[in-house]
């Protein structure tokens, strides 16, 4: 179902190019909600350039983490008149009212990045999302063809406890994990998503199996749990990238100077660009009144080191990440 | 009703060796050391090394605590501290780089200390508004990113080793040395006993108690900046999203562990660090375990209080009298 | 031992109680009875074992042995909250009421008049002001408690106490910090309280109350009863010979003999020196070897001058000059470095630092002087701390102990020792001897007279005009936050201070200088 989903996104998207710029005069207000992460700033600078390829006049928001200042930035928009609202929302639920203010307004909203509740389903056009349970299996599957039929000991650096992208990414690897039996997870800790604490929980890995000489590979939810889980492999003498396998999630910059360095295996990409999907349906809704599915999955593309990292690093490294 | 100095640390020393045992049972290899690249390699290094930022922060905390006041902004701190060492490191030299995040750490300190002995804010509403905003300003120099650095010397001091003891345990017993020598070696540490312990007296018998106040906050920037600096070098690179997050809370309870009151007067800078010690021994148990995550703040809590419980001189004073009626 | 002709039926009857702290023997069997509406005082010096009595009796504290018998049924009272529900109310010197909420509040805290569980404040109000009419106390029972004297507050303690069906009243040095007239309707509501039934324990300094107020006494000495007596069977001296084991001598009747003293130099002066709205501008000369008493009511400006003098309250007029040199006392630190020295009237909470030891006390103004590069060893401190505990007699004499253990009137001296070990030249005690025992009372007032022979300047306020007439080489007079008039020599008694402090002649600037 995902990758029929994955196909129908690449379709619109195939189609929507071919388009000619009829967007010109279009205008797109983007409550975005803040800069609490790197990947966050990246999605804002993405969404910039995405809009002026196509000549659309994209107004961003920043809510600095507070849905009162989504709902307030949403009312403007409203106002304003715009031909579209982009928005990302910070919490799923509440938003209801705001919503029903646009609808009633005749402007179409997207979301981006994030869901909101069932609730609001009927609310908006389409939401542009990655998946992160594709993400976590798209790991696995790297990590199941890579070994092969050998024994291999994995450890799971998992990201916050509680936190939905987690649980998603950790049941998408174990999806794939069940289906071989040569893979095992040995022990799995939370990171909090930071690399210090990743860097904290690798070196209680590493002690407590042994000093590592059993590790087969290390999967980790985020990029920069990993970073630091090669810091905390090299201080202990081991060699990541090749006595231990990596592979994580986000494809953040500094992971891919890591698999330059030979020192990380693979990532799978959240992309920061959910404006681009979200533009070309909109761009197709209002020139040709075609519309899109309910939720358009971005791809979760695999980089290895056969991708020519360095290359990968420098156009990613502008982004704000 | 005799309050012995024997007893003092007691309770606290006790705790940590239970906890070094439990550590020991959860792991077989806990107490196993080796030398790797010139440095000390095992679970005991870990205890150490990773809790060297709380350490720090309950170096200046203790003091605070102590005057009767409380720095919420110390994780705030060490996050601007290491934003500034971090985006300075590469381009202008470590020296000034650090000299100017531990610089910063210091204005924080004055800024706190001003708001409390000058215009006599409560210390928690004083301190909530760096807290708040530090991490802001800490944002803003990193413009959100995490800033890498590659200075070898800057990376020295988290990832280095002198004799084989990791560089940050290094800077920690150093500071407890330095902070010991100031408090106990001058008339400071029965001053600020003093105040925390009355203020009002203390002030009327001629002690400067504002200028001791500011000294303390400043004192305590000094080692958050510090502590700052030390978990960017560890992770060669600036958090500022997530460096020193709550830390301020393991700091307090490291102070209260060691048997310091929040309401100020008698403290012990050892019994702080043993505190500290007692905090991370118990996370790197947990790490060590292979529990499920979803544990770690349930073990976490349960331990705490337990080890609360074996101060409280209530418990104590029942304990004794069950223990005179069985026998 | 009984000694009383007509003893009524015993109430609260204590039998061979003991109680230990480590090594100190607090109480050692001691009897104890209290009879059905009689008033009794229990006396004794600072740590004769009076409110350790108290506080076994309460449930604050447990006995090690003995019985406790209130009306022949044996209490065991773990708590102050069961031995009130057994029908032991006990009130503090410190009311321990809430000064934020209302009189009726306070009466009624913790057992409402309810109806479908909301309070009813009306109903509460009218019971309040019933139960205080009882007591002819007729206030608004709305306002809150802090706004009343504490002498109201008291009362409002009382009631809420006996209303709780109390038979036996405690009342732990109820008056040390009442005027005279506040003391009077105190006695009124006790006197009512007694004829009602009630017993009524009487725990005191003041042994003029005691024979005013008092059918028996039961005098306690280092934890073993003395004695029981009834009042009028036991002549004044007899009395203070049991509490004190020895011959007092003659303290409070004796005038200094030598109180024509020659004209000594001039330690300090302050010259139209005031705050506006604290105390009017005022001058003062305190010449070395000299005791300047301030006496006056409570409210007059006593404790006002001595802030002001000490640096604690920041003038806003007149100047001060110190050996002859003009200085700036803004903070209590600069009067320090000048060589004042200050013992507040509220030692608690303005003197001692409870949880440090005697030893830290005693040396931390004079640390402070030092400052803090220059800190005082630990053998340097040793020295001073054991210095001072022996030429003050502190007891117990153990450095080590934390100060807050102390008796009042130990914590006193050593307070005092605190100021002695800075070698000050001027020494403000701010009533140097309230709420302390009859010896240590008078060990005090030695002290105040050798430390001015050795030729320091003293300033001592006390509401005690004897104490005042007893040691003063001077007395200013003060009334309405002013200096109102000034005493010397043979013009120095109790009469004409009370006469000045009546008539508050305002003197001009002339004649307050020597």
């Amino acid at each position: 179902m995902t990758i029929k989903a994955l196909l129908a996104a690449t379709a619109l998207a195939a189609t929507t190019l071919s388009l000619p710029a009829v967007a010109a005069e279009l205008t797109v207000g983007f409550s975005q909600i803040g800069s609490e992460s790197g990947w966050r700033a990246a999605e804002t600078t993405v969404s910039k350039s995405e809009a002026a390829k196509r000549k659309v006049n994209l107004k961003i928001a920043d809510a600095q983490q507070k849905q009162e200042n989504q709902i307030k930035a949403i009312r403007s928009f409203v106002a304003q008149g715009v031909d579209a609202i982009f928005l990302a929302p910070v919490v799923s639920s509440g938003w209801d009212a705001v919503l029903k203010e646009a609808k009633e307004a005749k402007i179409p909203v997207v979301l981006l990045d994030r869901d909101i509740d069932p609730s609001g389903k009927e609310l908006y056009l389409t939401a542009v999302t990655s998946d992160s349970v594709q993400e976590g299996a798209v790991a696995g599957e790297w990590l199941a063809k890579t070994v092969g039929a050998k024994a291999c000991n994995v450890v799971e650096l998992q990201g916050t406890v509680g936190a939905s992208v987690a649980a998603n990414r950790k049941k998408g690897f174990d999806s794939v994990v069940a289906k071989h039996a040569n893979l095992k997870v040995v022990r799995s800790q939370t990171g909090d998503f930071t690399r210090a604490k990743g860097k904290e929980v690798m070196e209680s890995f590493i002690k407590a199996e042994g000093g590592g000489k059993s590790l087969c590979a290390v999967y980790a939810h985020n990029d920069d749990m990993m970073v630091g889980a090669i810091q905390a492999m090299k201080e202990a003498g081991l060699k990541p990238g090749k006595d231990v396998l990596t592979v994580s999630i986000d494809a953040v910059p500094d992971i891919f100077k890591a698999m330059a360095a030979g020192e990380a295996n693979a990532t799978v990409e959240l992309t920061p660009n959910m404006a681009g999907p979200a533009l070309d349906a909109i761009i197709a809704y209002k020139g040709k009144g075609t519309t899109p599915p309910k939720w358009i999955q971005t791809e979760s593309k695999l980089y290895t080191a056969a991708d020519d990292p360095m290359k990968v690093y420098d156009s990613k490294k502008g982004l704000g990440y | 009703m005799t309050f012995s100095l024997q007893r003092r640390g007691l309770a606290q020393i006790i705790a940590l060796l239970v906890i070094l045992a439990v550590d020991r049972i959860v792991s077989p290899q806990f107490f196993d050391l080796r030398l790797q690249d010139g440095r000390l390699f095992g679970s005991l290094i870990d205890v150490l090394n990773r809790g060297a930022p709380v350490a720090l922060l309950s170096l200046g905390m203790v003091l605070v605590i102590a005057t009767r006041g409380i720095d919420l902004s110390v994780g705030a701190v060490m996050a601007i501290s290491g934003a500034i060492a971090a985006s300075l490191a590469d381009s202008h030299g470590v020296p000034l780089a650090i000299a100017v995040a531990l610089g910063a750490g210091l204005l924080c300190g004055l800024w706190n200390g001003f708001l409390v002995a000058v215009l006599g804010i409560q210390p928690i509403v004083a301190t909530l508004i760096l807290m708040v905003a530090g991490r802001g300003i800490a944002q803003l120099i990193t413009e959100g990113r995490i800033v890498t650095f590659t200075a070898p010397d800057f990376v020295w001091l988290g990832n280095g080793a002198v004799l084989g003891v990791p560089v940050p345990v290094v800077i920690v017993l150093g500071m407890l040395v330095i902070t010991g020598a100031v408090v106990r070696g001058s008339a400071l540490g029965l001053l600020i006993e003093a105040t925390g312990g009355n203020a009002r007296a203390s002030e009327l018998a001629g002690i400067g108690t504002r200028a001791m106040i500011l000294a303390v906050y400043v004192w305590c920037g000094l080692c958050a900046a510090l502590a700052g600096v030390i978990a960017a070098a560890d992770i060669m690179g600036a958090d500022a999203n997530n460096a020193g997050l709550w830390l301020e809370l393991d700091a307090i309870l490291a102070v209260v562990i060691g048997g310091t009151s929040l309401f100020g007067g008698r403290f012990s800078l050892v019994l702080a660090m043993v505190g500290a010690l007692i905090i991370q021994a118990m996370n790197t148990g947990i790490l060590l375990s292979g529990y499920p995550p979803e544990f770690n703040l349930v073990v976490k809590a349960a331990v705490v209080l337990i080890v609360l419980l074996l101060q409280s001189p209530r418990l104590a004073s029942a304990g004794a009298a069950l223990w005179r009626a069985r026998s | 031992m009984n000694a009383s002709p007509d003893p009524g039926p015993a109430l609260l009857e204590v039998r061979g109680l003991s109680k230990s702290f480590g090594a100190l023997q607090a109480l050692q069997e001691v009897d104890f009875t209290l009879r059905a509406g009689e008033i009794h005082a229990l006396l004794g010096e600072n740590g004769a074992g009076k409110s350790t009595l108290v506080k076994v009796v309460t449930g604050v504290f447990d006995r090690d042995t003995g019985i406790v018998r209130l009306d022949g049924t044996e209490v065991v009272a773990r708590s102050a909250r069961a031995a009130l529900d057994a029908g032991i109310a006990t009130v503090y010197q410190e009311v321990n009421l809430l000064p934020n909420l209302s009189v009726a509040q306070n009466l009624y805290l913790g057992r409402q008049p309810t109806r479908f569980g909301l309070v009813r404040d009306a109903e509460m109000r009218r019971r309040a002001t019933a139960l205080l009419a009882e007591f002819d106390l007729h206030i608004d029972v709305a306002a809150p408690l802090g706004s009343y004297s504490v002498a109201v507050q008291h009362i409002t303690a009382i009631a809420r106490a006996v209303d709780l069906s109390a038979r036996v009243l405690i009342l732990d040095e109820p008056t040390a910090s009442l005027d005279r007239h506040e003391v009077e309707i105190l006695f009124a509501v006790v006197r009512k309280l007694a004829a009602r039934g009630i017993g009524v324990l009487f725990v005191t300094h003041f042994l003029d109350q005691v024979y005013e107020i008092c059918d028996r006494i039961t005098v306690l000495r280092n934890g073993r009863l003395m004695g029981e007596r009834t009042t009028a069977e036991l002549p004044r001296i007899e009395l203070i010979r049991m509490m004190l084991g020895r011959e007092l001598a003659e303290t409070t009747s004796a005038r200094a003999a030598e109180r024509a003293r020659p004209v000594r130099q001039v330690c300090a002066r302050f010259e139209g020196y005031g705050k506006a709205g604290y105390l009017s501008p005022f001058d003062l000369v305190l010449h070395h070897g000299e005791v300047v008493g301030l006496a006056g009511l409570l409210g007059s400006g006593r404790t006002e001058t001595a802030r002001l003098v000490f640096g604690a309250e920041r003038a806003d007029s007149g100047r001060a000059l110190v050996e002859g040199q003009p200085v700036r006392l803004q903070s209590p630190r600069d009067a320090v470095a000048h060589g004042f020295g200050y013992c507040p009237e509220e030692r608690k909470i303005d003197g001692i630092i409870a949880e440090l030891t005697v030893r830290e006390n005693i040396v931390l103004a004079l640390q402070a002087k030092r400052g803090l590069a220059r800190p005082l060893s630990r053998s340097e401190q040793d020295e001073i701390a054991a210095r001072f505990i022996k030429l003050l007699d502190i007891r117990p004499p153990e450095p080590e102990r934390p100060i807050g253990l102390l008796s009042g009137g130990n914590q006193q001296k050593a307070l005092l020792a605190r100021w002695l070990a800075t070698a000050p030249r001027l020494l403000v005690l701010d009533e140097p001897t309230r709420g302390i025992d009859v010896g240590a009372h008078a060990e005090i007032i030695r002290l105040i007279r050798a430390l001015c022979d050795d030729g320091l300047a003293l300033l001592v306020i006390s509401s005690e005009l004897d104490e005042i007439v007893t040691y003063s080489d001077r007395v200013i007079v003060l009334r309405d936050r002013a200096h109102v008039d000034q005493l010397q020599g043979d013009a120095i008694d109790v009469s004409n201070i009370l006469a000045a402090i009546a008539a508050g002649s305002v003197v001009g600037a002339e004649t307050v200088q020597p």
